[in-house]
Parts: structure tokens; C-alpha cells; sequence
């Protein structure tokens, strides 16, 4: 049994007099994608942001390959190197054009020399199939190529997990399909990934393990096959139902039908 | 008619004071502004709260006011010239004044460049100097240009503690020919020139420098 | 020692209290009035620039452009000499008072005409196709609004108006700070009459703030601020 890559251990938050997690604890293992589901503002989000400790938890501990992110003397920009983050809203750079937001931490975060930068730069938009709009500022952009620039610049560091915070809840839904699709290459490749979203088709063919979120804790968690065929727990049913009447059997992407889906 | 002339010649040389003023203290202003700026939303909150009451504080006083305290200030402590004070004191309002415009364009920002800076592994510091503050600058042209031809103008009121500018020229030469008016058209016709230009000249720096959002 | 020089100096500050009282009710007075005035001229400017073309819009513009591009203290000046040469002699006070209005009317009609823009068309075109007249569509439906959403920007423009008017001093009427300058020549004393002024302006800008504040959010429609404003003071 391989040890995980990521381990969160009994994270606890509140804002204000709202508990949004109660003791949620997670293992993420190298290669899994790990799909998080669940009604809106349970918390979700915020789980995501206390793994690379955008928001620091008021108990609970997060390991990443071993060394303890939430301890006093860590170096959290270190680590928050080797862990990427896409923003449900992209929060590209829109002073700079996506080759320079590719660029930007590389060079400055990883000292690399501006060439070096700016052609591993191109190589990761190219990979997301943005090498054509490399010199292209933001506003330039539509929503689907600018979240795949947020990808690429994430990826350009080399991170050893993904974070992918409802990565494409703010797009319009014929832009969806390009995203979802930058993400399955990268999930084919092997990448760990923890990923909130309400796409559930995506979640069902790529995941390896499906957490259903609900009220600051885990209700269920499982294989997609074992949780949207036979789920354990009753609220896990209701709300994948809900789901279901409201996006159809293939969760929020309309644009996307695929071969041997019923 | 041949008065007016007279007077623009005999003011017109004092306008390098008064440029001098305004840029002078729009610079100053600008980074002790940033400064505070940052301070506000960055710093702990001793630095955040100092820059808070200075913000406040010097805003509430008519520039007159500042303008004297300094003057005083110079004479009783610091040994300086009236323009010097006065600069001093133009510097300190202006700061002020664009602390707020650079607040407010690094909160119109939002919050989500600085996580996704800091996703990215960068420090805080590298964060504000290459994601935030290029971005906040751009954002705050356009107000930034109105704060300058305030600034232009409030310079007039440097004449009130002695400094040599467009202002004290028109009540000189107004006073030793006992014929007032025309000294202080001819003064009123330099300054709106010279707002005009800035007025266009920042436009042009506005239009090249526009961030697209 | 250092403890009966400050209770002197405190109770000079006392002493002088009265004085500069009265010099603050002078600049409330120019305050208001002045705002009050400004914003009778600051309406018909605002609606001939926005609504006319021709040489009616290009005086209201200019004189906006001069009013606002040049030191409200030259304006002023202008003002005090200009009037004598015109016939006019009435008050130092009358004539601080109409410079003051003049280049009050001139920021206000910009935030004014700044709101009118704001106003949707449709909100117009929906008030003439119920048969309203021109002047009826603007005056019931478009002028309330624009009002409205000038209010953010013309609070500024009271804040700012209190502390400007001490530009009056430079023509000797008794407002409050003049009144300071009169004790600091009188007395010899600077600093206790200077920063006891500072302290009254302080107080009565955050008061007058705190009211502005209440009456925004008495009458603010969620939308944009008209035009430029002169210094934030929010």
C-alpha cells in the first residue's frame, strides 16, 4: 500500500459563528484524482484552501509527502511550490500576457533565466493548446482559454499535486468541454489531483474516488461506479438525485455526450 | 490691454516654482502614498493603523491649515524656506489624498491575484511588487490625474507663507502698479494653461498605460 | 516645569475657544450657502451641457473649464477686484461667498451631469412614450435619480467645501481660521491657537462626514457615483 501523497487530518474552520468544516481528514494517494461533491458552501472550497494554506485551519493538520504544512517553522511558499491551485474565477495577471503569467513565478519564484522561463513557458501552453495566443493579454481571452492559461501556470512549476477549485463553475457552458478536457489529459498522465466541482460527468469518468461533502463533514466516499449506482448513505442519494433532475446523467456539461453513456 | 501683457510677462517666470512645487510633491506624495497605501492593507495592524489616522487626520485639514503648521514648524525648528515648507506641506496633504487612491485601487483588485500569486509560491512581498502594484498603478491613472491638477492649484496657496509663485507674482505686480484685476486674470490664464496641458498630458499616459480588463 | 505650562496653555486654548467659535459659525455659513447656491447654478449647467448643442452649451462649458481649471483662490481674487470695477460693492463676505459659489456650482454640475448620463436612456424614453414632455420626463424622472446617484460625490463636495472656504482668509473675512491667524498676531502664541484650529476642523468634518453619511444611506439608490469628484474623502 503506497503512502499518500497528501494527507489531511482533521481539519476544522469557522468564519464567524459559522462552522463551515467539522474535522474533515482525507488521504490522497500519488496518481488519484479525488473529485469533492456537495451542496454549495459546505465548505468545500475552503478544504481546498487549507491544503496549500491559503486559509489557515483553527485545528487539524495537512502533510504533504511527509513534511507538515500546518507545523510553525514550515516554509509555506516552499511548499506551495510544489502544489498548484486553478481559481474558479482564473485570477490570471491582467497586466501581463499569458506567456508572462506563465513566466512570471518561474521566473521570480524559481530564479529561472528569462529564456529558459519564457520556452518552458510556451511548452506548457502548448500543451493546454494556447501556443497561439501566447502573447494575448487576459481581457483577450474567453473564459475557457483563460482557465486553461491558469492551468498551464500552475503546471509550470512542476507542482506534485493540483488543486482545482470548482474550475469551471464561472464559465459559460460551451467553453466547459475545453477545460474538462486539459484536466482528463493531465489525470491520464498520472497527476495527483483534488478537485471540487459540480461536473459529473467528468467526476464519474475520470475520478478514481468520489467525497461527498456535506455540513463540514464527509458523508461518503467511494469509487464513482459504488456511489452514483449503489450509494451507502441516504443524504448522499437525495443529493446526487438533485443532480441528476437538474444537469441530467451527465452532470453540469451540456456540450459533451459520450460514446457509451446512457 | 498692454497692462495684461505686462503682468503675464512679470508672472509668467514664477511658473517654474510652481511646476516645481507640483512635481516636487507629487512625487514625494506618490511613494510616501504607495507606502501608506500598502501599509494599510499589508502591515500588522500598528503600521496599518498609523497610516490609518495619518490618512484621516490630514485629510480633515483645509490645506491652509498644513500649509501653516509647517511653516511654523520651519521657522521655530527647522530653519527653511517658505517654499521649502511649503513643499513639505503640499507633499504631506498629497500623500494623504493618493494613500486613498492607491487603497482603493488595490482593493478593487479583489483578493484572488494576491491567493493566486501566493498559490504560486510567492512571498508577499513579491506578490505586491510584481502582481499587485503593477496592476493597482494602472488602475489609479485616472484618479491620480485629477489629484495632480488639485495639487497644481492648491500650489497657489503656497504665496500665503511667502513662496515665490504664479500666485504672489500676480499680487506683486498688482500691487505696485494699485491696478489688481487684470494681474490676476493674466494669473488665472497661466493656470489654466498649465492644467490644461497636465490635463492632457496625463490623458495620453492614461491611454497608453490602460490596463485591459 | 513642564505640568503648569501645559494646564497654561490649556486654559489659553480655552480662552480662545469663544473667538473661534464664532469664526466657525462664519464658515458654516459660507458653507452652506455656498453649497446651497452652488447647486441651483450647478442644475441648469449641467442640463444645458448635457442636453444642448450650439453656443448655450459651449458658455456652460467654458465656464465650467475655467472654474475648475484654475486655484480657487485666483477665483477669488478675481472676484474681490472684479466686482468694485463692475459697480458691485457690497461685503468681503458677499464677495468670498459668490467666488465660493461659483466654483462649487462648477464641480457640482460636473458630478450632476456625471449622474444624468448614469440615468439609463430607457428610464427617458419610458417617461416619453407616456406622453411627459421634455421638461416633465427630465424633471420627474431623470433629475430625481441623477440626484441620487450624485450624492456619494456631492457628501465629498461638502467635506470639502468646509475645508476650503478657509481660503477666505487671504481676504480677511472672520472665518475660523482667520480668526486663528488674528490670535497667533495678537497673542504671539502659534501653536496652541493653530492646533486647537486643527482639532475644530478635525471634529467638524467627522461630524459633518457621519451626517452625510446618514443621509446617503437615507436616500442612495445601489449604483454608480456621477463624475469626477474633487479628493475622496470617504
Amino acid at each position: 500500500m503506497p503512502q499518500p501523497i497528501l494527507r489531511i487530518e482533521n481539519i476544522h474552520k469557522a468564519y464567524g459563528k459559522t462552522q463551515v468544516l467539522r474535522g474533515v481528514s482525507l488521504d490522497v494517494y500519488p496518481g488519484e484524482v479525488v473529485v469533492i461533491i456537495g451542496p454549495s458552501g459546505t465548505g468545500k472550497s475552503t478544504l481546498l484552501r487549507c491544503v496549500n494554506q491559503l486559509t489557515v485551519p483553527d485545528q487539524g493538520r495537512v502533510w504533504l509527502e511527509g513534511v507538515e504544512l500546518t507545523a510553525k517553522g514550515t516554509d509555506i511558499n516552499k511548499a506551495r511550490e510544489r502544489i498548484g491551485m486553478v481559481f474558479q474565477d482564473f485570477n490570471l495577471f491582467t497586466h501581463l500576457t499569458a506567456v508572462q503569467n506563465v513566466m512570471l513565478a518561474l521566473t521570480k519564484v524559481k530564479r529561472m533565466r528569462p529564456e529558459e522561463a519564457r520556452a518552458k513557458a510556451m511548452a506548457e501552453l502548448e500543451k493546454v493548446g494556447l501556443a497561439d495566443k501566447a502573447d494575448l493579454y487576459p481581457a483577450e481571452l474567453s473564459g475557457g482559454q483563460k482557465q486553461r492559461a491558469a492551468i498551464a501556470r500552475s503546471l509550470a512549476m512542476d507542482p506534485e499535486v493540483m488543486l482545482f477549485d470548482e474550475p469551471t463553475s464561472a464559465l459559460d457552458p460551451e467553453l466547459i468541454g475545453e477545460v474538462l478536457e486539459v484536466m482528463r489529459k493531465l489525470a491520464e498522465e498520472g497527476m495527483t489531483m483534488l478537485v471540487v466541482s459540480h461536473e459529473m460527468g467528468f467526476a464519474r469518468e475520470v475520478a478514481d474516488r468520489i467525497v461527498f461533502l456535506e455540513n463540514g463533514v464527509i458523508v461518503e466516499e467511494g469509487p464513482p461506479e459504488q456511489l452514483f449506482q449503489d450509494p451507502k448513505q441516504e443524504r448522499t442519494r437525495e443529493f446526487l438525485w438533485k443532480l441528476t433532475e437538474l444537469y441530467g446523467n451527465h452532470g453540469g456539461s451540456r456540450s459533451r455526450r459520450r460514446p457509451g453513456c446512457s | 490691454m498692454a497692462y495684461f501683457l505686462r503682468c503675464l510677462k512679470f508672472i509668467l517666470p514664477a511658473a517654474k516654482t510652481t511646476l516645481l512645487l507640483t512635481v516636487a510633491a507629487l512625487g514625494i506624495g506618490l511613494v510616501a502614498g504607495l507606502l501608506l497605501a500598502v501599509a494599510r492593507i499589508y502591515g500588522g495592524k500598528a503600521a496599518a493603523g498609523l497610516a490609518s489616522a495619518y490618512s484621516r487626520i490630514v485629510r480633515s485639514l483645509p490645506t491652509l491649515v498644513v500649509l501653516f503648521i509647517f511653516y511654523s514648524l520651519s521657522s521655530s525648528l527647522l530653519h527653511i524656506s517658505g517654499v521649502t515648507a511649503a513643499l513639505l506641506a503640499l507633499s504631506a496633504c498629497t500623500a494623504a489624498y493618493q494613500s486613498e487612491i492607491f487603497r482603493g485601487a488595490i482593493q478593487s483588485l479583489g483578493t484572488g491575484q494576491m491567493a493566486a500569486a501566493r498559490s504560486l509560491g510567492m512571498t508577499r512581498p513579491m506578490a505586491i511588487r510584481y502582481v499587485i502594484l503593477p496592476q493597482a498603478l494602472r488602475l489609479a491613472i485616472p484618479s491620480w490625474s485629477n489629484e495632480a491638477a488639485i495639487v497644481l492649484k492648491d500650489s497657489s496657496l503656497a504665496s500665503a507663507v511667502g513662496a515665490t509663485e504664479i500666485f504672489r507674482r500676480a499680487q506683486q505686480v498688482g500691487a505696485a502698479h494699485h491696478d489688481y484685476l487684470p494681474a490676476y486674470l493674466a494669473c488665472g490664464l497661466i493656470y489654466f494653461v498649465l492644467t490644461f496641458l497636465t490635463n492632457r498630458g496625463l490623458d495620453l499616459m492614461q491611454r497608453k498605460f490602460k490596463l485591459k480588463l | 516645569m513642564l505640568l503648569t505650562e501645559i494646564a497654561e496653555e490649556l486654559a489659553f486654548a480655552w480662552r480662545i475657544l469663544p473667538e473661534l467659535m464664532k469664526g466657525l459659525v462664519v464658515t458654516l455659513e459660507l458653507t452652506g450657502l455656498s453649497l446651497v447656491a452652488g447647486l441651483v447654478l450647478a442644475i441648469p449647467v449641467s442640463m444645458l451641457r448635457t442636453y444642448t448643442r450650439g453656443p448655450l452649451n459651449w458658455l456652460a462649458t467654458a465656464y465650467v473649464e475655467v472654474f475648475r481649471g484654475t486655484p480657487l483662490l485666483v477665483q477669488l481674487f478675481v472676484v474681490y477686484y472684479g466686482l468694485p470695477e463692475m459697480g458691485v460693492v457690497w461685503s468681503r463676505f458677499f464677495s468670498a461667498w459668490l467666488a465660493l459659489t461659483l466654483n462649487s456650482a462648477a464641480y457640482q454640475s460636473e458630478y450632476i451631469r456625471g449622474a444624468i448620463l448614469s440615468v439609463s436612456e430607457g428610464q427617458l424614453l419610458a417617461a416619453r412614450s407616456l406622453g411627459m414632455p421634455p421638461i416633465q420626463a427630465f424633471r420627474w424622472v431623470v433629475l430625481p435619480q441623477a440626484l441620487r446617484l450624485a450624492l456619494p460625490a456631492w457628501s465629498n463636495e461638502v467635506a470639502y467645501m468646509v475645508k476650503y472656504v478657509s481660503v477666505v482668509y487671504m481676504i480677511a473675512v472672520q472665518e475660523l481660521f482667520t480668526r486663528a491667524q488674528g490670535i497667533i498676531s495678537r497673542t504671539f502664541k502659534v501653536w496652541t491657537p493653530l492646533l486647537e484650529v486643527a482639532v475644530v476642523y478635525l471634529a467638524v468634518v467627522y461630524l459633518v462626514t457621519r451626517l452625510m453619511d446618514s443621509v446617503e444611506r437615507r436616500f442612495r439608490i445601489p449604483g454608480l457615483e456621477g463624475g469626477v469628484e474633487r479628493r475622496e474623502m470617504v
